[in-house]
């Protein structure tokens, strides 16, 4: 049913369609609201389920670990130094095989501390094993949550869905909240092979040694791969079943025999869309929404991306000293395929920075005078640097 | 050779109690951990389930692909035992289903890394039972200095030199923070003390809600003894003072076990190697075992443990595994 | 695509005035979006919310920087430079004050409107909550949005604080009503569903 809701309501009113058996989470802004809503529906008992107020992010995956080994269904939300406090049970989660579902309220790492919208903290533990989605506006992120606990219960692996700080999470819009029965229909009850149970008494998380462990790792980058076809798969049945579909492994709008692709993650990329409709209107531009980092479609890019002549990898995060992070993905996919695409890479909207319509245009901009850099910050105003940091 | 007139394998076999650890697990020459969670888990039965702190226990027990758990066992991360105990706990809780929730830790686990876990999960009172085996240093790294270290005992990480005589710091009275969470049981025991260990499980596991157990654990390796004292090691520990047996009820104590006979600190200490410096000719060193025995004086004073004992279960009337007891009484 | 501003002190309901707003115009029929100014929110300071309204679906996650209108529930923030700054030209700033709008007018040469919501609404809900006496004037004034869109707005916000309240508020839209010049502001881009 169409409501008008903000972001955080409806992720919260969608993870309770999803029938969660424990819930554990410790708040942190802009991820607050999620929880605060979780809370209330389980206060009012429109949820059921074991909500957990941990004392830290750290235990709040802890938590959910532990019950979803025990055969629980579970969920989690966090952003920022919250994901980076719980980085390490994020590794061990994945690396366990457990199926779990996390809301990352996308924010900015600190220092400088930081409460604002970008991707740094997600980006940071793109190694950890998780799948990671990239919602581009609520109805995404809640179409995506649904999808997320299907993905993560048929593949065994957790899936991390990315939704932009206060960008998305605090922002009132009309969202389709789906009826309880459609969700039912797609999501069948938590079923874990490997659950805790005494009359069947497995070890989990046992000590590999070298002689096994580079096949456990194998068998994890594996997964990761095949669960490629199973996340563009979900969101097709979810399409049959809801009539919305959120752009499987990644979109491309625009005309196909454009020249100038420009590819986004997140929240800016309704951004851009707009920009390009309202002002920009060139028919040799595309814009490509990339919604799953991980597994990352290099190849399935580098064919819808190959008769371009120039992309654009638009960031909002960076690896310091090194550059882009996605851009530098992209440049490998499409080096190894035979691709040969000019590929321009630049981050914008740190630190929760306004990303204005005008961006596209410094965008084609950069495309038409050419790059000067492997990387840069488009953004950045170098006049509020010493001269000696510019 | 002499026959033994006990045949004891076929006592065992006899006996109807349950082995959580199987045999056959890589723990070393007089484990005194091993020996700990193999009684814990012979009272728990085996409704249990286990969330394993990373430490000795965790490896020694499960080289992949073999395990010696006949529970169902879960091993996650060095400091967040006590929190992936409540998640299965909140878990067993949502499905409606019985199981006790155990969690293992040795005291760096507990003390330290894991303390704040610890303190939540007891905050909470989910119905865990958090075991933490106290062999008073990181043995799994190779013996460094932990919270629960004693004081003056020689670390590779606390060494004895020419300025240096061990740890410098006391051991965290661990039990009485535990306590201060005004739980309803927290207790401590020894694994020289197996009946009185057996008793405190199974209280606690009588208990729905969070429950702590402390239990003394030697390593013969990070001690320096011979694997073949680990109990009589163990046993001088509780009989000096230096580790006080207690049990504590919503932070009120309610038991200690007594000592009939206080023995001398220099009777534990000497057998173990991490003390050894304390018995050189050196005025600082009489200091330290000075200050050694007023930590034991003391341990004694404020629990009153000095007794007549009457009761069976004293420090010297309780069994012991090496002279057998009343364990088959 | 209309965007406004709304201005306010922390704990003034600043971001709730923006989402009655925004759910009023989606009640109408139209497309629309609302969010505050992100970041620590301190009682007293400072703050802003802002809500765009369109026919088509709203993509852009961008700040409002040209606002069409500005509604102000502190006339003290009328002094603040940061608050008229990027208003576009022709647009018209709401503001709860009991001077008279003429005055405001000259002083900022600028269209100001000036309604005493405060007082309005501490007569009819025993509290100076400004903001349903201003979201019912702008109402009035643009015609972006009916009575009954903005009824239902309330009633969805108000959902579960009482009938009574419910009613108090109503009570005080249709004194507002009364009290404003009607349509002052209305362009005809603005009717609903055109």
């Amino acid at each position: 049913m169409r409501q008008t809701l903000e972001g955080s309501q409806a992720i919260a009113k969608t993870v309770a369609l999803c029938r969660p058996q424990v819930v554990a989470a410790y708040p942190i802004t802009p991820q607050t609201h999620i929880v605060e809503n979780i809370s209330k529906l389980v206060a009012d008992g429109a949820l059921q389920c074991e909500l957990v107020s941990v004392e830290s992010e750290f235990s709040a995956a802890s938590v959910v670990l532990g019950a979803a080994a025990a055969g629980a269904r579970a969920y989690t939300a966090s952003a920022s130094q919250g994901i980076l406090l719980m980085s390490e049970v994020l590794f061990n989660i994945a690396g366990l095989r457990i199926p779990l579902v996390l809301t990352c309220a996308n924010r900015a790492v600190g220092a400088p501390l930081s409460i604002w919208n970008d991707q740094q903290d997600s980006m940071a533990v793109r190694d950890a094993g998780w799948i990671q989605l990239y919602c581009a506006d609520n109805q995404e992120a809640v179409d995506t949550t649904v999808q997320a606990f299907r993905i993560a219960e048929q593949c065994e692996l957790p899936v991390m869905v990315c939704v932009d700080g206060f960008t998305l999470t605090h922002t009132l819009e009309p969202i389709d909240v789906p009826d309880q029965d459609l969700v039912d229909q797609y999501l069948p009850p938590y079923h874990f092979a490997r659950a805790l149970q005494p009359r069947q008494p497995l070890s989990l998380g046992t000590l590999v040694a070298p002689d096994y462990y580079a096949e456990a790792r194998h068998s994890h980058h594996q997964a990761m791969l095949h669960a490629k076809a199973l996340i563009a798969q979900c969101d097709r049945q979810w399409q049959e079943l809801s009539g919305r579909a959120s752009g499987g492994l990644f979109e491309v709008h625009g005309a196909s025999d454009a020249r100038i692709g420009i590819l986004a993650l997140g929240s800016i990329v309704g951004t851009l869309l707009d920009a390009h409709a309202a002002h920009v209107q060139r028919d040799d531009v595309q814009i490509i929404k990339l919604r799953s980092l991980r597994p990352f479609p290099g190849a399935e890019l580098a064919v819808a991306l190959s008769g371009l002549s120039d992309l654009v990898v638009v960031e909002r995060a960076l690896s310091p000293g090194g550059g882009g992070i996605v851009g530098v993905e992209i440049r490998s996919a499409f080096h190894y395929h035979g691709v040969n695409v000019r590929v321009h890479n630049v981050a914008v909207g740190l630190g929760g920075r306004d990303v204005p319509l005008s961006t596209l245009d410094r965008i084609l901009d950069l495309v038409a005078h050419g790059s000067a850099e492997e990387f840069q910050i488009l953004d950045v105003q170098l006049d509020k640097l010493p001269p000696e940091d510019r | 050779m002499t026959e033994s007139i006990i045949n004891f394998y076929e006592l065992r076999r006899k006996q109807p109690r349950f082995q959580g650890i199987d045999a056959g697990h890589r723990a070393c020459l007089g484990c005194g951990e091993a020996l700990a969670a193999r009684l814990v888990l012979e009272s728990t039965g085996p409704d249990v389930i286990v969330a394993n702190a990373t430490g000795c226990l965790e490896v020694f027990t499960t080289p992949w692909p073999e395990s010696a758990w006949r529970v169902p066992w879960l091993h996650s991360l060095f400091e967040n035992a006590a929190a992936v105990a409540a998640g299965i706990e909140a878990a067993l809780k949502a499905q409606g289903r019985q199981s006790k929730v155990l969690a293992f830790g040795g005291d760096g686990a507990t003390f330290d890394i894991g303390f704040q876990a610890l303190s939540g999960m007891l905050e909470r009172g989910h119905n865990v039972l958090y075991v933490c085996f106290d062999n008073e240093a990181y043995m799994n790294t190779g013996i460094q200095r932990s919270s629960s270290t004693p004081h003056a005992a020689a670390t590779t990480t606390s060494p004895a030199g020419k300025q240096r005589m061990g740890k410098r710091h006391l051991k965290k009275d661990i039990v009485s923070i535990i306590a201060a969470h005004h739980i309803p049981y927290a207790a401590t025991a020894s694994v020289a003390f197996p009946s009185d260990l057996r008793k405190k499980v199974r209280r606690a596991m009588a208990i729905d809600g969070a429950t702590f157990l402390q239990i003394h654990c030697p390593c013969p390796l990070g001690w320096g003894h011979e694997s073949e004292e680990s109990i009589a090691v163990a046993r001088l520990a509780v009989q000096t003072g230096l580790f006080p047996m207690i049990e504590l009820e919503r932070g009120e104590l309610t038991g200690a076990m007594p000592i009939r006979e206080q023995k001398p600190v220099v009777d534990y200490l000497k057998p173990q190697a991490r003390f050894r410096h304390l018995f050189a000719d050196d005025a600082r060193a009489r200091e330290e075992l000075e200050h050694l025995q007023a930590l034991a004086d003391h341990n004694i004073e404020i629990y009153k443990l000095l007794g007549s004992g009457v009761d069976a279960l004293d420090s010297e009337g309780a069994d012991t595994v090496r002279r057998g007891g009343n364990r088959w009484g | 695509m209309i965007e406004i501003r709304i201005h306010g002190r922390g704990g003034q309901g600043n971001v709730v005035a923006a989402y009655i707003l925004a759910t009023a115009a989606i009640e109408q029929g139209f497309h629309a979006q609302a969010f505050p100014s992100f970041g620590a929110e301190r009682r007293g300071a400072p703050v802003a919310a802002f809500v765009r309204i369109a026919r088509e679906p709203v993509l852009r996650r961008s700040q409002v920087l040209h606002p069409h209108f500005l509604i102000v529930q502190d006339r003290a923030l009328l002094q603040v430079p940061e608050v008229t700054v990027g208003l576009s030209a022709g647009g018209g700033i709401l503001v709860n004050s009991s001077k008279p709008s003429a005055q405001l007018s000259a002083l900022l040469g600028l269209d100001v409107v000036a309604l005493p919501a405060a007082q309005i609404a501490l007569k009819h809900l025993g509290r100076p909550l400004p903001n349903t006496a201003l979201l019912a004037a702008f109402a009035a004034l643009t015609g972006i949005v009916d009575g009954g869109a903005l009824e239902q707005a309330l009633r969805l916000r108000l959902h579960g604080k009482g009938e009574k309240v419910l009613q108090a508020n109503l009570e005080l839209m249709r004194e507002v009503n009364a009290s404003v010049p009607a349509g002052q502001w209305y362009r005809e881009e603005y009717a609903a569903n055109a």
